[in-house]
């Protein structure tokens, strides 16, 4: 369980988010949603301890994140973030293992290697195991970094826009992937969406921000409404059922 | 399973180092053989240290041009020295013992460095700004020494003097087995964390979210640096770009960024071209005193190279 309590964020003068306080239970897909610049970065990078928190608390499954020791979130959480510049010359693989570090500190055991040829397989990467990072599509580089993510086999998984970049196949292969392992092992996904009808189609439960605060929080087809959408977005967005799903045709 | 080029690399540093020893011996064998061996282990030491220190450094800062010199950190150490001359007058610093005066001087490369790069690291300010604040601290701090040299008196300028420019041939063995502990301790630390070195040069938030902490490591790291440019200041004196170069060199040979390789083939060519060199200088140039300044150079167009090509980019 994440709780969330009373979380503020600014810079300078500008608040980024105001006293944000909600729980994300274990176990299940919640989709963070919101209009560019709502704050969902900041948040999941306060969760994932790559900004101080200024105040407020957050806490994993009761370890506070502010204060338990780097190693032992590491087992706990995987981040992966909107951009991503890595500063190393690598192939896939390479990367990839990296994802193994908070368990094996970098000396890759024959288990380890059979997590990283799962992630491979997992993600339509083996082909491309061998390949420099820098030589990669966006979304191959993207897959991979998805890879890396899963790797670190965390109970919960943190997922800043990993569809960036990926066509209409890999997007759905990468959403039912982390449904899968969200129904058959029990992990917690955390993951930031643009495209409404991934997040009402995968997604257990929907938390949307705007102004660095939480403005609905339900049910995908509770917040995909024409109504609930209009004070999310600021817009008008139709909405059709089909097969009994809500979907939002934002397109005219 | 060792590296292929790891060992080539092996055998020709020990062909170097017999060189070094046994070409054109003469006259009492045991005097020269000690005394040549003396300064054989002296530049090891040099060049592993400054190779280690550079990779290290480079590392942690997130860039490849950089070296712990071209950000001043040498001149911080010999900043330090002067310091004390300056402090204790000339006669005492001469006859204060050698390692006690090293000693200090890492003590105070150590704070020095943490109080002025972290901020830096902390702001993450971007290479160029970097570079410029390290050339800044570099001149402010070889300017304030030439600024004590002149108050000094000329006395206690000629102690100074002696250790102000990189010199292969009048290396200061006294501190030998000192420095050689302090290398030794920092080399062992350094490997056993080259894991955790792979993971900083992903950069920060993939290696806080891999659970290093990013703080402890970088002040850990820039600790370890300072000791190695203090080990290889006070043996040969300052080297801006031999660093650069060895690692630099290193890389391209190997062809990958990982410190379980990078290291020890940074650490291998080090000693290749120092004692390499020195023995070439020595026995087939009759002049062994210009080393220093062609490895220099040839490091200075390296840099040249390497920052010509990051602009490309
Ligand atoms: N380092 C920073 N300094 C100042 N302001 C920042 C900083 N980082 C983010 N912001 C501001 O904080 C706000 C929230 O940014 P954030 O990246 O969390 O938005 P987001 O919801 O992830 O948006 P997007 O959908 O575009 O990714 C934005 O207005 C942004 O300009
Ligand atoms: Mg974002």
């Amino acid at each position: 369980m994440i709780e969330i309590n009373g979380v503020s964020l600014a810079y300078d003068v500008t608040n980024i988010l105001s006293d944000i306080s909600v729980t994300i239970p274990k176990g299940g897909v919640t989709a963070l949603i919101g209009p560019n610049g709502a704050g969902k970065s900041s948040l999941l990078a306060l969760v994932a301890r790559l900004q101080p928190l200024q105040s407020g608390a957050i806490t994993m499954d009761g370890l506070s994140v502010a204060s338990t020791p780097g190693k032992v979130l590491a087992k706990k959480m995987a981040i992966l973030r909107q951009d991503n510049h890595l500063g190393s010359r690598l192939t896939v693989r390479e990367l990839v293992g990296f994802g193994r570090f908070p368990h094996s500190r970098g000396h890759l055991t024959a288990e380890d290697r059979k997590v990283v040829d799962e992630a491979l397989m997992l993600f339509d990467l083996d082909d491309l195991s061998g390949r420099f990072l820098e030589t990669l599509s966006g979304g191959q580089r993207q897959r991979a970094l998805v890879a890396m993510a899963y790797c670190q086999d965390t109970d919960y998984l943190l997922l800043d826009e990993p569809l960036n970049n990926l066509d209409m196949y890999f997007a759905r292969d990468l959403m039912r992937s982390l449904r899968r392992i969200a129904d058959e092992r029990g992990k917690t996904i955390v993951i930031v969406l643009h495209d409404i009808n991934y997040a009402g189609t995968f997604a257990d439960r929907i938390l949307a921000m705007r102004n660095g605060r939480i403005v609905a929080d339900g049910r995908p087809d509770e917040l995909i409404t024409t109504d609930m959408l209009n004070t999310i977005y600021g817009f008008e967005i139709p909405v059709t059922t089909i097969d009994g799903r809500p979907v939002a045709l934002p397109f005219r | 399973m060792i590296d292929r080029r790891l060992i080539i690399l092996t055998l020709l540093a020990a062909v170097c180092a017999i060189a070094f020893l046994t070409l054109g011996l003469r006259g009492n064998l045991g005097f020269v053989l000690t005394l040549r061996a003396t300064k054989l282990a002296a530049l090891i030491e040099v060049g592993i240290a400054i190779a280690v220190s550079t990779v290290v450094f480079q590392t942690v800062t997130a860039n490849r041009i950089l070296t712990p010199s071209i950000m001043g950190i040498d001149a911080l150490y010999l900043f330090a020295q002067i310091l004390l001359v300056l402090i204790l007058g000339g006669l005492a610093y001469a006859t204060l013992d050698a390692s006690l005066k090293f000693a200090i001087g890492i003590a105070a490369l150590m704070i020095l460095s943490c109080v002025l790069i972290l901020p830096m690291l902390r702001g993450r300010l971007d290479m160029g700004l970097m570079l410029l604040a390290g050339v800044v601290l570099g001149v402010l701090f070889r300017s304030l020494h030439s600024l004590i040299a002149r108050i000094l008196d000329p006395n206690d300028f000629a102690v100074v003097q002696g250790m102000s420019y990189v010199n292969f041939n009048d290396v200061n063995t006294g501190l030998l087995a000192l420095a050689s502990l302090m290398t030794l301790c920092a080399l062992v630390l350094v490997w056993r964390a080259r894991h955790i070195l792979d993971v900083v040069a992903l950069g920060r938030d993939a290696a806080i979210g891999l659970g290093i902490d990013w703080t402890k490591t970088q002040v850990g790291c820039l600790l370890l640096v300072s000791v190695l440019v203090a080990v290889s200041t006070a043996l040969v004196g300052p080297a801006a770009f031999l660093g650069l170069l060895f690692v630099a060199l290193a890389e391209r040979v190997v062809q990958s960024r990982r410190h379980a390789l990078l290291i020890p083939a940074a650490a291998l060519i080090a000693v290749i071209v120092l004692v390499g060199g020195q023995t070439l200088f020595q026995h087939a140039l009759g002049n062994s005193s210009t080393l220093g300044v062609v490895i220099e150079f040839a490091g200075g167009i390296v840099f040249l190279i390497l920052l010509w090509r990051g602009s490309r980019r």
